[in-house]
């Protein structure tokens, strides 16, 4: 009998020694960990990929930690899983990278008021959960240029995922861009629904390609329509991240994110104890969002106009939403002369002229 | 020829060592992966075993996924007693957590303690319809159960698909495909941190196992699926055993959902029921369909990806490489319960008849 006892309270103690060991070397952490929920894989060659990348350089520019998750579903328990294990590794700066994750990191914000989060996309806030985006409709209304003089059908194709202003914007702008150049021109949008599916991104272009669409460009995380246009000798504006070995023979440009300048900005106002809460939204002038190297596939009158265009955006002498513009039933939306404010961008829910969406 | 017989008697030192040698083997080639990964093996397993117990946040983690896991087992094996293959467990935990939705959604305004009952009820109630469907076909026309009840996922996935995308789409979620969050009302309330869905689960588990070893109902169950004609001969009415069963085995699957939308997701999407319904048919497997330990091998379960999600964030191992471990990890766990019960020999007369 007490042989059993002494037994049983040696073993005890090795499973508590063992959780205790386990715990000290857990809190010996630095003071600021970094941790990133991400949608797809780091690999996507896209959204994902953009992020991962910027981590990398947080990483290298301030000498910090930083642990991520991938492929975390838009859904309050695959968030709440994801954020408590980079919290339990000793994150205490969460980014969570999906516009599904807001309600979820809304709630997680609550549950932890000391740690920092920071949500990309969306526009639910609060004291310790701030919200950041880049103005990618600037580069987007750019890769329109490339996009409304290289076609020769008048057909341009768009993969687009949820109607949503965000995406939705992208689109107005791109529009914006081709029909300055070409009045001629329709752009075709097809949704896929989903952020990120390869397989599906690459049929909904096919569908494009096959109705006589000779340039695509998307809302995607992932390279699908690139390759798509690639195998039918067409042409591609990309998203999100430089591609330029994935389709050579198609591939001309991306509005793509550069998040390094936002995570370290943001990552070094929290160490100086500075951090408010805020709503992060700036454009091509910051460098958080510009558009990728033009390769030789864009025509060279299209790559003067882009850099004149990218140069008036930037001094302020152009404003990619300022009227006239009207909607695709012909209503004016914008008067001439006025700009859209920032709360008309974000939730923008109709299409401009010359876009056709099914 | 190889030939595979089942053993006549489990002996049990016999039965220890190919469970030894399973997860010896489990060690053996996972290790050989992590290493291929230029990590050390000794910590990321370790790891992975710290990583779905060492600390709070981790058991809890655990238990919450080990909850929807063990009420869908349970739910499952009451189908398998009778030999009856749910498959579906997928599907009904779907439609049980689409109705809990519906409810949370449209009686928001109820108190909490009438709310959730409503929830718990319609729940068990649609979950329930989408096992005795097949049931209903199987006892009058014979048809296949399994490829039934595998369909009726697909039904039920798409259906929520729908209610997602179109049907129930927040009117306020500024376009984006979501249904709207629960009100506080359709929350599960917590107990020691944890969503009391593990008491619901512990509370089911006692209530099987009551009903399907102490009374005349659980006793028809287990007569059917030893023999139907036994049942038939003994004056049973097989065929309302089966759908009054498979009701049962459905709600409870059903509940499983409702737990998931309202303990830990609070609204409902297409990842809801993300493969417990799958899963779960192993667990119920694994565990020789017995309640207490359906609860224990569930924690295990839930601790395996636990531990597998701790060493991606910790080790930044690819959350496919994780995957893969635990998939390795489970193929010699059901490797060595196969050679437990089955012997595999060689016979030489065979080949020359061949």
């Amino acid at each position: 009998m007490k042989k059993r006892v002494l037994a049983m309270v040696l073993g005890l103690t090795m499973l508590v020694s063992i959780f205790a060991v386990g715990c000290t070397k857990d809190e010996a952490k630095a003071d600021f960990k970094a941790g990133f929920v991400y949608i797809g894989p780091t690999n996507d060659n896209g959204w994902t990929t953009a992020h991962d990348v910027a981590r990398l350089e947080l990483e290298k520019q301030l000498g910090i930690e930083t642990a991520y998750v991938e492929l975390v579903a838009e859904d309050e328990a695959a968030v709440k899983d994801a954020v408590t294990n980079l919290i339990d590794v000793g994150c205490n700066i969460i980014f969570t990278t999906s516009f599904g994750y807001m309600e979820p990191t809304v709630a997680l914000a609550a549950e932890y008021p000391d740690l920092y989060f920071l949500h990309c996309s969306g526009y639910m806030m609060s004291e310790n959960l701030g919200t950041y985006f880049g103005r990618i409709y600037e580069p987007r209304f750019l890769s329109g240029i490339v996009a409304g003089m290289k076609t020769t059908s008048n057909e341009i194709g768009y993969v687009a995922a949820m109607n949503i202003p965000e995406v939705v914007r992208g689109i107005n702008a791109f529009t914006l861009g081709v029909k300055m150049v070409n009045p001629d021109a329709t752009v075709n949008v097809r949704w896929t629904n989903t952020w990120i599916d390869p397989a599906k991104a690459k049929e909904a272009a096919e569908a494009l390609l096959a109705e006589g669409c000779d340039v695509i460009t998307q809302h995607q995380d992932s390279p699908g329509p690139l390759i798509a246009a690639e195998e039918k000798g067409a042409f591609a504006i990309g998203y999100d991240y430089p591609l330029t070995d994935v389709a050579p023979g198609s591939y001309m440009t991306a509005p793509v994110f550069n998040w390094s300048v936002y995570y370290v900005d943001i990552v070094k106002q929290i160490m100086d104890g500075k951090f408010v809460s805020a709503s992060y939204w700036e454009g091509l002038n910051s460098g958080v969002v510009a558009l990728a190297p033009m390769t030789d596939l864009v025509p060279a009158e299209a790559k003067t106009l882009v850099n004149e265009y990218e140069a008036k955006i930037k001094d302020g002498s152009f404003f990619v939403f300022e009227g006239e513009i009207k909607d695709n039933t012909g209503a004016v939306k914008v008067p001439a002369g006025t700009k859209m404010t920032d709360g008309e961008m974000l939730s923008m829910d109709w299409f401009v002229e010359g876009v056709k969406s099914n | 020829m190889f030939r595979i017989a089942k053993r006549g008697e489990t002996n049990n030192r016999q039965a220890l060592m190919f469970r030894l040698l399973g997860i010896f083997g489990a060690l053996l080639v996972t290790s050989v992966i992590v290493m291929f990964m230029d990590h050390n093996p000794f910590d990321v397993l370790f790891s992975m075993v710290k990583g779905a117990f060492a600390s709070k946040i981790r058991i809890e983690n655990t238990i919450v996924k080990a909850v929807p896991l063990a009420i869908t087992a349970i739910g499952i094996s009451i189908a398998f007693r009778m030999k009856f293959w749910n498959i579906g467990g997928e599907g009904q935990i779907m439609m049980g957590a689409a109705a809990a939705t519906y409810v949370a959604l449209n009686y928001s305004s109820l108190p909490r303690i009438i709310l959730l009952p409503l929830m718990f009820v319609t729940a068990f109630i649609f979950g329930g319809i989408w096992a005795v469907v097949p049931a209903l076909f199987k006892v009058r026309f014979g048809t296949n159960e399994t490829l039934f009840t595998l369909m009726m996922n697909y039904i039920a996935l798409k259906l929520v698909g729908y209610f997602q995308y179109t049907a129930w789409k927040d009117p306020n979620g500024m376009g984006f495909p979501v249904i709207a969050k629960f009100e506080q009302s359709g929350y599960l309330p917590e107990v020691f941190g944890i969503h009391i869905g593990w008491i619901i689960a512990i509370l089911i588990a006692v209530f099987i196992y009551l009903l399907v070893h102490h009374t005349k109902r659980g006793y028809e169950i287990n007569v059917v699926g030893g023999s139907e004609n036994t049942a038939r001969y003994a004056g049973m009415k097989v065929g309302k055993i089966v759908v009054l069963s498979m009701l049962l085995s459905g709600g409870i699957c059903g509940i499983a959902g409702f737990v998931q939308v309202s303990g830990v997701s609070h609204t409902l999407n297409v990842n809801t029921s993300g493969g417990v319904g799958f899963t779960a048919i192993i667990i119920a497997w694994l565990s020789k369909l017995n309640e207490g330990t359906i609860i224990l091998v569930s924690i295990l379960f839930a601790g395996m990806v636990q531990g597998g999600n701790y060493i991606q964030t910790a080790f930044q191992i690819p959350a496919s490489v994780a995957q893969i471990l635990q998939g390795i990890i489970l193929l010699f766990v059901l490797g060595s319960e196969f050679f437990v019960q089955y012997k595999v020999f060689y016979n030489k007369k065979e080949v020359k008849k061949a």
